[in-house]
């Protein structure tokens, strides 16, 4: 027995050291050239990027880019927001339409003009002040079987989900959790109004008769009660217009159409910005870093990595992209003023009316 | 041992609990609470009145006490085949229902979705009920009662029931009136840790429960975290704290009051051969019924990690090795499993030194202060996650102490949940050691500090490796606290299992069951090997 327990415990103590040299080795940078700037990007969990391009983005400027994901949106601009004056990082990736209030009004970003903010078409370039610039965009719609209604007809805008005929086949998530379900609701919001006859808070009650399923998350939605997703009985889920082509691409095995669709009246757009973060030591580097980020090798790159469309015009978009959705032109929004004000509010009397 | 040596040992655990949990979140209250540096606790008022919030507080208290009947209920039957019969395949029982403990909520929520949903097996819809919170509840805890009172049982004397017998009780009237007092001390201690788990419990009420269950916790991590509403979060999260230290005062009387002298036996001896046919009904249906319940979310997880299309196949363990290869969405499994590895190697460094210096202080210590450290040791447990993660962030700010983008900060967030096991475990182990052995070595001329080494840590050091192990599980499978952390490129496995179930497609979702599965079968490994090493089966764990 004091053999076994000694050499445990040498084992574990070896473990440990090589633990901690590891740790040490694996992120001391290579070789100690002149002058290496590196700039943290913190950003969401959901930011992907192919990693040649960062490293030619090193060979090219000589910077270094760590990247630091901090939880979702709304976590990662709260924790940027805790620690403002002393930055978690220096560029801050993922502020969405829906926080852009929140964001400018707690006053960490520096403003900054990218020249290639000429290559972004103007109706994406929410904030006035330069201290956001959109990256991204993308659109929260609903989506439908389209094996599951064969000759009937899917729901064509928001006001037909309240249908008898669509009884019982919608899945949607909670805005309080979820960032597509927020958008679903601030669609419903934006479509129907505050006040008049028939305002959204009558729209939920409807859909509630309706038997609307609620789930936390994006994933316990589509995965859990869509169809096309895990094997649910609701045909219909709020997801995103780039579901259908990621359905095709990671589809096993490979498939030649796209089994779902998207609605594209019900479409709520949501764009996403990068910002200087106020603070940061390394302002010119975190700068170029943001042109980087705007500029078309990087954005052509997002489609599939991140399944959003590129901001920047002349970023080309993917085939798949192009064959398995569209791009909605009508895509509806809300001034983020306007959000930022109400969303406890409303998502407050969302959950009064849809979950008691 | 005296005040003052108590005082030095206790320095270490001490130092640990003030820089990496006691600072930080009253760094995040006092943040919540104050106008221009006043302290104001008008806002208390404001959310106990609110009847939202009462009704939140009043749901997570009556879920917590249900579950944790359940549990008992449920592992009762375990606890006894456990302790009383010697039958094959009973470690591996014991290890297979300890699983669960370590598996990640995002996991286990799954598979009850699967289990629970309409193409699961079953083919009754009970996701979003409160049924699937229970069931998710006793699949999670029902090891913590199989096994300290089974560990406990196991240890009492036979003696009693047995003059109980003699005199004319029956078996039942012998249980109620002998037995159970004695297994009270055990059965305390379970119940809290379960009341604990289940109380704070957000992951398990998120996912299954739906939008329209919501706990304390839940509450906490939507203020702080989508709402950045730190006053009301404040006042959550220490409504949620003083109610764990509660639970904890009122354990701690119930199990002074009913430990009295025991005699203890080391267990085996209790146990014996499976003898008739009645022996092995029983046997066989207790244990045929535990692992359904614990057995089938997992059996699910495989299970859909071997389908492929519409047939079945390896290539979803395949794919681990390729997906979107070249991009820093790539986790190379290698790379989550060693990353998984190393913190918890480093998180159980921390948490034996920590949690053994305070079990030293704690068992031989004197009154108050070991009191108090225990209870404030067990406080990360009972504190919101968010609530921890945000501490660190404002209080962790400047040098020496940058460490809120360290990777060194996850280690530490998992060490500060592996202590309390870690006192768990080694604290009765160390009371056990024969307060005759320790005067005879002090008669022939030892030190306190020699007597220390060679009489006790031979004794204890197999509660070590067993306290150590379960801090590794539990390191292993954590996600909650370090998804609040801010942490570099440094994914784990959990992580990995998120990041899959992020996103559409087929293949995403089967490479998320087949990471569950490498998941489920490391922890079942390191859970075996532990069991390898508690001979002796001192304690209550």
């Amino acid at each position: 027995m004091n053999r076994a327990f000694r050499t445990v415990v040498a084992l574990v103590a070896t473990a440990t050291l090589a633990a901690a040299c590891g740790s040490d080795g694996d992120d001391a940078t290579p070789a100690e050239e002149s002058d290496p700037v590196t700039v943290t990007l913190v950003s969401h969990d959901s930011f992907f990027v192919t990693e040649d391009l960062l490293l030619q983005f090193t060979e090219d400027t000589g910077i270094t880019v760590e990247l630091l994901p901090a939880g979702d949106a709304g976590e990662a601009l709260n924790q940027s927001i805790l620690s403002k004056g002393n930055p978690l990082g220096d560029v801050f990736f993922g502020v969405d339409n829906t926080f852009l209030s929140r964001a400018v009004n707690a006053e960490i970003f520096s403003a900054y003009e990218s020249p290639l903010l000429a290559e972004i078409p103007d109706e994406l370039e929410l904030d006035p002040t330069y201290q956001l610039l959109p990256v991204d965009f993308g659109d929260v719609c609903l989506n439908y079987d389209v094996a599951a209604y064969g000759d009937a007809t899917p729901p064509s805008d928001l006001a037909d989900l309240t249908d008898a005929a669509y009884e019982g086949q919608l899945v949607v998530q909670n805005p309080a959790t979820s960032s597509p379900g927020l958008a679903f609701l601030l669609a419903t919001i934006e479509e129907f109004g505050e006040e008049g006859d028939y305002t959204w808070r009558d729209y939920w009650s409807d859909l509630r008769a309706n038997d609307v399923a609620v789930q936390a998350g994006w994933s316990e939605a589509y995965y859990g009660d869509f169809t096309v997703g895990g094997g649910g009985d609701r045909p219909l889920v709020v997801s995103y217009a780039s579901s259908p082509p990621a359905e095709v691409i990671f589809a096993d095995p490979p498939i030649d159409e796209a089994p779902t669709a998207v609605v594209e009246a019900s479409c709520f757009r949501q764009v996403e910005f990068v910002g200087v973060l106020d603070g940061t030591e390394h302002e010119s580097a975190a700068r170029q870093l943001v042109d980087f980020l705007l500029s078309v090798p990087l954005q052509e790159d997002i489609p599939l990595n991140m399944f959003v469309f590129p901001a920047n015009e002349n970023a080309a978009i993917p085939q798949e992209f192009i064959d398995h959705t569209v791009v909605p032109t009508n895509s509806k929004a809300l001034d983020p003023a306007d959000i930022e004000a109400n969303r406890e509010r409303w998502i407050e009397e969302w959950t009064e009316i849809v979950l008691r | 041992m005296s005040r003052g040596a108590t005082l030095a040992v206790a320095a270490v655990p001490l130092g640990f609990f003030a820089l990496f949990f006691a600072w930080p979140v009253a760094s995040i209250l006092w943040r919540g609470l104050n106008v221009d540096g006043q302290l104001d606790l008008s806002v208390f008022g404001d959310v106990v009145a609110d009847p939202f919030m009462r009704e939140i507080g009043w749901f997570t208290l009556w879920q917590a006490v249900v579950s944790t009947g359940l549990t008992i209920a449920l592992g009762l039957p375990g606890a006894y085949v456990v302790s009383h019969f010697e039958f094959r395949g009973r470690r591996l029982f014991r290890a297979l229902v300890t699983v669960p403990f370590v598996l990640p909520t995002v996991v286990v929520g799954t598979a009850f979705l699967v289990l629970f949903g309409p193409a699961g097996p079953l083919g009754w819809d009970l996701r979003q009920t409160i049924w699937a919170v229970l069931a998710a509840h006793v699949f999670f805890n029902v090891s913590v009662v199989i096994r300290t009172v089974g560990g406990a049982w196991g240890q009492l004397h036979p003696g009693p029931e047995e003059a109980a017998r003699v005199l004319g009780a029956n078996r039942l009237r012998a249980f109620w009136s002998v037995t159970l007092p004695r297994l009270v001390p055990s059965l305390a201690a379970a119940s809290a840790i379960v009341f604990l788990f289940t109380f704070t419990s957000f992951g398990v009420v998120l996912i299954l429960g739906g939008p329209g269950l919501s706990t304390l916790e839940s509450e906490t991590y939507f203020q702080t975290v989508r709402y950045l509403n730190l006053d009301v979060a404040a006042v959550l999260a220490m409504v949620q704290m003083l109610s764990v230290v509660l639970l904890l005062v009122v354990q701690r009387r119930l199990q002074q009051r009913y430990e009295g002298s025991q005699r203890v036996r080391s267990a085996g001896q209790r146990r014996r051969q499976l003898a008739n046919a009645r022996d092995r009904l029983l046997v066989g249906s207790v244990v045929g019924v535990t692992l359904i319940l614990v057995v089938a979310p997992l059996l699910v997880l495989v299970w859909r990690s071997l389908r492929v299309g519409d047939g079945w196949g390896l290539a979803h363990y395949d794919a681990l090795d390729e997906s979107r290869r070249g991009t820093t969405s790539f986790v190379e499994p290698i790379d989550a499993v060693f990353n998984s590895l190393r913190f918890g190697f480093g998180a159980t460094a921390i948490a034996l030194t920590v949690g053994g210096l305070a079990a030293v202080a704690i068992a031989r210590g004197h009154g108050r202060l070991a009191r108090a450290l225990d209870t404030s040791l067990m406080l990360p447990l009972g504190t919101s996650a968010a609530t921890v993660g945000f501490g660190f962030l404002i209080a962790l700010d400047s040098p020496p102490l940058d460490l809120r983008t360290s990777a060194w900060l996850v280690p530490i967030a998992h060490a500060l949940v592996g202590v309390p096991f870690v006192i768990r475990i080694v604290v009765p182990a160390l009371r056990s050691v024969d307060e005759r052995l320790r005067s005879a070595a002090q008669v022939l001329g030892a030190s306190p500090a020699r007597v220390f080494r060679e009489v006790d840590l031979p004794i204890v050091s197999r509660s070590l490796i067993v306290a150590g192990g379960f801090a590794f599980a539990v390191s292993l499978g954590e996600f909650g606290a370090t998804s609040f952390i801010a942490r570099p490129q440094y994914p784990t496995i959990p992580t990995a299992i998120f990041r899959f179930l992020g996103q559409p497609g087929a293949s995403n979702l089967g490479q998320a069951m087949a990471m569950s599965v490498i998941l489920m079968v490391l922890t079942a490994v390191v859970v075996l090997a532990i069991d390898r090493f508690r001979l002796g089966e001192f304690g209550e764990w």
